[in-house]
This record gives structure tokens, C-alpha cells and sequence, in this order.
């Protein structure tokens, strides 16, 4: 059997990573494809806990559910937000989306 | 080592490998693709798990919507910085130092905590998915969050079509 | 006898036991066995698959009054041989500018999705891959591998009219999966379970076609529309697009996709005689043994992968936007009416004899509705036309 470190670990690294994207790159949908791996990390975490402590009861796949809900709608605004942005500004640059900078 | 540790550790390797691609691949499009590899590989662990509709789900969700979406996004936007010599910014460096230590951190904690190498506790019950469902209609339990992400997501769909149509109405 | 009445498990129990005589440790052996049989299994539906486009040839030449092929072999049946070994010499191109790994995944992924829907197949009782307690779910899951295949051979084969193509499947596959999840959703409730295997035992005393005969008709046309055959075809509309999002490729990997379309097609007949046939069930003939009802299942796939290709070459190709609109504006809240009030009945009349007649009245009630309300919709619609045009008339002259 695996101990619960091993997946407790995957979920620290993959969330790490993300960070490393959300922080460091450019683009706007980068920065949001980062997002989705830290969500992801949470989600293994919540799946992880439900399996190894409390297998009866449903609570971590119910928040994990909500956090599908949660990332679908964060996705679905964010990208249309972007969308509209490079429409009218011309970029996905992150740093370069700074009407609100002065 | 088990079968089960060499699949783990197989789809752990898939998972963060293409999960480091997706944060530093120049190309905005390979960087979706290899998001997708990362999502199958934790869809994959969701049913080493035993928590099959978890898997279901992630398939259905991410790699069939969200991720088409993000391919979407990147076609829409495709003056994709492909000239540019690196897709990270300046504070790369600052970046790269504060998540290793984020990550640090995790392990120290975790690694204190006393219940760290344990194994499951008791088996999954046999009919998962009928009590995540009637939890999540239950007024005892999970109905006022299973409502709210509802219309959460009714909220995200109004705003994201108002958002994306009426900037080119606006032109 | 045993052999006669459970295959699989003789067949499984034989071999093991050859093999673990050898000296061979039982896990191994299991595992072996397991892709032996996956092997056996593909195998078998890529041989189906050779003769499906037998029959596709065959059947689309009866409809349009010709004769088909005849040449090689009795009735040319040996005529896929003769294709496939035509797209095997075929030379290979890759366009300037594609993206090679994603160019030459696409088609695996394409055929990957529909071997991937086989696992879940019932044949018979205790011919199934694996009784996956989520087989629905499973069943969209697979068909978003698919419309990622779809995107995936647009985008890379740097063409416009690939990637248009690539764009219009992905708008009517990511659409039309909404009316087909309330269709499963439904026959969900009605069986309340979402094992396949479970599904067809629920339907031992009546098939589901009598239950909900909107939710086949909803299913029947989102498959359809999923499969992108016509009039559902706009992802590689001919005349508008060369062939969509395989414009570039040649060779066996267009036979790859074309392969993985008459396969889909055929499973899909498969789910229809699953979900609202009753499976391998046909008056009792399958008490003779699983094997009589893994081929009532496979002539019962056959006539609806023939009813799919019977509207494929019946009905012309609609346009971009009818195809949007039926689904938003028509498909997908009929199915979620329907679904709303299929549960509230079932619950209702849960355990009552009266549930199966209520259902179909209220189905046939639906459906009659429906129909008055288009019919008053449309003699509005083209009121409204006909006073615009009688306006504009004088200033046309046509």
C-alpha cells in the first residue's frame, strides 16, 4: 500500500509549481493555466484525506466537487476577461494590463 | 515495491513533469496540451484512489471543457509573446525561490505532523456515488453549498457572455 | 457445458491455470491474461471495423440507387481489404509548419476514444470489460477525449480550413453533449443506476424505449450530432471546407479517423440497444446463453448503426447556425423538461404499476406540446417574413 506521504508530497509539488507559474509568467492565460494546477493540488489533498481518514463519510469529495464548480466558473470568467482585454488593448501581457496603475 | 507504489510513482512522474512544462513551454498552446497530460494523470490517481466518479468528473470537466476553453483562449489570442526570447518575467528568480520555499515549508510541516505515513483506515463503502448524491441533496448536509456553487456557476455564465459579447458590441 | 454458459471466465480460468503450471507467479499471469484479452478484444472490434465499411459502402450505394462495390470478391466484400492496403502505400505527408507530435497523436486519440466506450459495452451478462458503477459518466468522458482529437489535428496541420473545421466540431460536440447527458441522466433515473450492466437489468420487464421514447429520440439525434455525420457533417462540410479537420491528413491516418467514425457509429448503435433496447434481450432467445445474446447485441447495434447511416443519407446538411439554435433553443430544454418531469413521476409513482403508462402519456404529452408550440412559433415567424418582404418589395423588383 502507498502511505499518505507520497500523495500528500505529489500535491505539495504540483501546487508549487503552479505558484512558480502563476508568479513568474507573462501571459495572462498562463498565469491562469497556474491556477488550475494549484487547484488541482487541492483537489488530490481533499480526495487523498477522504480515502486515508474518513472513507464513510462523503465531505471530501463533496469539496472537492465544489472546488470542480468553482474552478469551472473562475475559468470561464477569467478567459472572457482576457478575451476582452486583448480586444481592446491588443495583449495578454500581464504586466501590461495596467489601466488601473496611476 | 508494489505494483500499486510503481503506478504511483509512474503517474507522479507524468503529473509534474508535464505540470513544469506547462509553466515554462514558450508556446501558449503546447503549454494547454501539457496541462491536459497533467490533468489525466490526476484523473488517474483519483481512481487509484477508489474514488472513480472523482476520476469521471475530472475527465468530464477539466479535459472536456476547461481545457478546450483554454485552447479557445489561446487561439483567440495569438500574438503570444512567440518573439520574445523567455515567457517569464523579471521576478522569475524571486518566483522560482519563493515556491521551492513554499514547498519547503509544506514538507516541514507535513513531515511533523505524526499521522504522516499512515495507510487507509477502513475501505470505501460499496455505493460511493449514491451517498455523495443523496449528500448533496440532503438539507442535512451539503444542499446550501451544492445550491450556492449553482449559481455561482449561473453567475459565471451570465457575466462570462456579458463580459466577452458586449466589448464587441461596444466597438 | 461451463464454457457455454460463462466464456470469459472459462476461458480466463483455463488459461491461468496454463500458466501458472508453468511456474509462473498468479498476478503475473492475471495481468497477462488481461492484455491478452484486451488485445483479443480490440482485435475483434478493428475486424468488425474492416466489415462496417463494407456495409457503409454497401448500404449508402442502395440508398442512392447504385450497385456499390462488386469487383473484388462475392458482393465485393473483400473491397475494405483492396482500401486498406490502397491507404497503406499511400505516401505519408506531414504539411510544412505542422506540429509533428501533435499531428500524429491526433489520430490515436480519435480511435483511442471509441475503443476506450468498448470496455463498458454489455455483450451479455458476464461479457462486459469492466461494470464500471459510473458508466454514463464514462460514456462523456470518453467523448471529450474525442473533441480534444478533433482540436488537436485542426490545430496542427497549420490550415484554415482545418482549423475551421476543428472550431465547428468543437461548438456542436461541446453543445450536443449537454442534451445527451439529460438523456442519460434520465434513463439514470428510470434505472437508478449508472452501471451499464445495471441499466440493462433494470429493463427485464419493460425496455426503456416504452418508458421514454422522447429521451431515445433526444438521444438518437445528440448522437448523431456527436458522431458529426449529416446532417450533423459541418465539421468537414465538402462543399464549404475541403474535409474539415483531417484536410491534411493521407494514408492510414485518415484511415485512423475514418476507421474511428464508423467504429463510433456502431458503438453508439450499441449504447441506443443498451440504454432503451433492453441489450442483448430479445422474447427470451437469450436464455439460450450469453453467447445467442452477445449477438442479439451485435445484430441490435447493426440495425441502429444502419437506422444513424439511414439518416445520414437521407437528411442534407443544416446550416451553422440552425445547428446551434436546435440545440439551445429546442434540444436542450426539452431534454431538461422532460428530465424534470421523469423524476417527479418516478418519484411519485415509485413502486406503483401505473409508473410505466404515466410515463409514456406524459412523454407523448411533451412531445404533442412541443409540436403545437413550434407549429405556432413558425406560422409567427413567417407572418413576421411575409409582411417584411411585402415591404421591400417595391424598392427589389425582383
Amino acid at each position: 500500500m502507498i502511505p499518505i506521504s507520497w500523495y500528500l508530497i505529489l500535491a505539495a509539488a504540483l501546487f508549487s509549481i503552479g505558484l512558480f507559474g502563476v508568479l513568474a509568467r507573462k501571459n495572462a492565460v498562463a498565469i491562469l493555466l497556474g491556477i488550475e494546477l494549484m487547484l488541482n493540488a487541492v483537489n488530490i489533498n481533499l480526495v487523498t484525506f477522504w480515502r486515508y481518514l474518513e472513507p464513510a463519510k462523503v465531505t471530501g469529495q463533496v469539496f472537492a466537487i465544489i472546488v470542480f464548480a468553482v474552478a469551472a466558473a473562475e475559468v470561464s470568467v477569467g478567459l472572457a476577461l482576457i478575451i476582452s482585454i486583448y480586444r481592446r488593448r491588443d495583449t495578454v501581457v500581464a504586466n501590461d494590463i495596467d489601466l488601473l496603475k496611476w | 515495491m508494489t505494483t500499486m507504489q510503481v503506478l504511483f510513482l509512474i503517474f507522479a512522474a507524468i503529473i509534474l513533469g508535464s505540470a513544469y512544462k506547462v509553466v515554462t513551454t514558450k508556446k501558449m498552446i503546447h503549454a494547454a496540451f501539457w496541462l491536459i497530460a497533467t490533468l489525466f494523470g490526476v484523473a488517474a490517481l483519483y481512481a487509484m484512489l477508489s474514488a472513480g466518479f472523482m476520476a469521471m468528473v475530472q475527465i468530464v470537466v477539466y479535459v472536456g471543457a476547461i481545457a478546450i476553453l483554454f485552447i479557445f483562449a489561446v487561439m483567440l489570442t495569438r500574438k503570444d509573446l512567440r518573439d520574445s526570447a523567455t515567457p517569464l518575467n523579471d521576478g522569475r528568480f524571486l518566483a522560482a525561490v519563493l515556491s521551492l520555499l513554499t514547498f519547503g515549508g509544506f514538507f516541514l510541516l507535513l513531515k511533523n505532523w505524526t499521522g504522516f505515513t499512515q495507510l487507509p483506515s477502513a475501505e470505501v463503502p460499496a455505493d460511493m456515488v449514491g451517498k455523495l448524491g443523496t449528500a448533496l441533496i440532503s438539507p442535512s448536509a451539503y444542499i446550501l453549498p451544492f445550491e450556492v456553487a449553482s449559481v455561482l456557476l449561473l453567475a459565471a455564465l451570465i457575466g462570462a457572455v456579458y463580459v466577452a459579447v458586449g466589448a464587441t458590441k461596444n466597438k | 457445458m461451463e464454457f457455454w454458459k460463462d466464456p470469459i471466465t472459462t476461458m480466463f480460468d483455463s488459461l491461468l491455470a496454463s500458466f501458472t503450471s508453468g511456474g509462473m507467479s498468479e498476478s503475473l499471469a492475471t495481468v497477462l491474461i488481461w492484455l491478452i484479452g484486451i488485445l483479443a478484444f480490440v482485435s475483434f472490434a478493428m475486424i468488425l471495423d474492416i466489415f462496417l465499411v463494407w456495409v457503409e459502402r454497401k448500404v449508402v450505394a442502395r440508398f442512392q440507387d447504385r450497385l456499390g462495390p462488386n469487383r473484388v470478391g462475392p458482393f465485393g466484400i473483400f473491397q475494405p481489404f483492396a482500401d486498406i492496403v490502397k491507404l497503406l502505400i499511400k505516401e505519408d505527408i506531414t504539411p510544412i509548419g505542422a506540429d509533428v507530435v501533435l499531428f500524429n497523436l491526433a489520430p490515436i486519440f480519435s480511435l483511442m476514444s471509441v475503443l476506450l466506450l468498448w470496455a463498458i459495452l454489455p455483450f451479455a451478462p458476464k461479457m462486459v470489460g469492466v461494470d464500471l458503477n459510473v458508466a454514463m459518466l464514462y460514456l462523456v468522458a470518453a467523448g471529450s477525449i474525442g473533441t480534444l482529437s478533433v482540436i488537436m489535428a485542426g490545430w496542427s496541420s497549420n490550415n484554415k480550413y482545418a482549423l475551421m473545421g476543428a472550431f465547428r466540431t468543437v461548438a456542436q460536440m461541446v453543445s450536443y453533449e449537454i442534451p445527451m447527458v439529460a438523456a442519460l441522466l434520465i434513463v439514470t433515473v428510470l434505472a437508478g443506476t449508472m452501471g451499464a450492466v445495471g441499466i440493462v437489468d433494470a429493463q427485464e420487464a419493460v425496455p426503456f424505449i416504452f418508458l421514454s421514447p422522447l429521451a431515445f429520440l433526444i438521444f438518437l439525434i445528440s448522437a448523431i450530432a456527436e458522431l458529426g455525420r449529416s446532417p450533423f457533417d459541418l465539421n468537414e462540410a465538402e462543399s464549404e471546407i475541403v474535409a474539415g479537420f483531417h484536410t491534411e491528413y493521407t494514408g492510414m491516418k485518415f484511415g485512423l479517423f475514418y476507421a474511428g467514425e464508423l467504429l463510433h457509429s456502431f458503438t453508439f448503435g450499441g449504447f441506443i440497444a443498451l440504454l432503451f433496447f433492453g441489450g442483448h434481450r430479445f422474447f427470451g432467445l437469450e436464455n439460450l446463453g450469453p453467447i445467442v445474446g452477445a449477438i442479439i447485441f451485435m445484430f441490435k447495434a447493426l440495425f441502429f448503426y444502419w437506422v444513424i447511416m439511414w439518416v445520414k443519407y437521407t437528411v442534407p446538411r443544416i446550416r451553422i447556425d440552425h445547428m446551434l439554435a436546435f440545440n439551445w433553443k429546442f434540444l436542450t430544454p426539452l431534454a431538461f423538461i422532460l428530465l424534470m418531469v421523469t423524476a417527479l413521476i418516478g418519484r411519485l409513482l415509485l413502486g406503483s404499476s401505473w409508473l410505466a403508462p404515466v410515463l409514456f402519456l406524459s412523454n407523448i404529452l411533451i412531445a404533442w406540446l412541443t409540436i403545437e408550440y413550434l407549429k405556432s412559433h413558425a406560422q409567427k415567424e413567417r407572418a413576421q417574413e411575409e409582411a417584411s418582404t411585402q415591404s421591400v418589395a417595391p424598392v427589389t423588383q425582383h
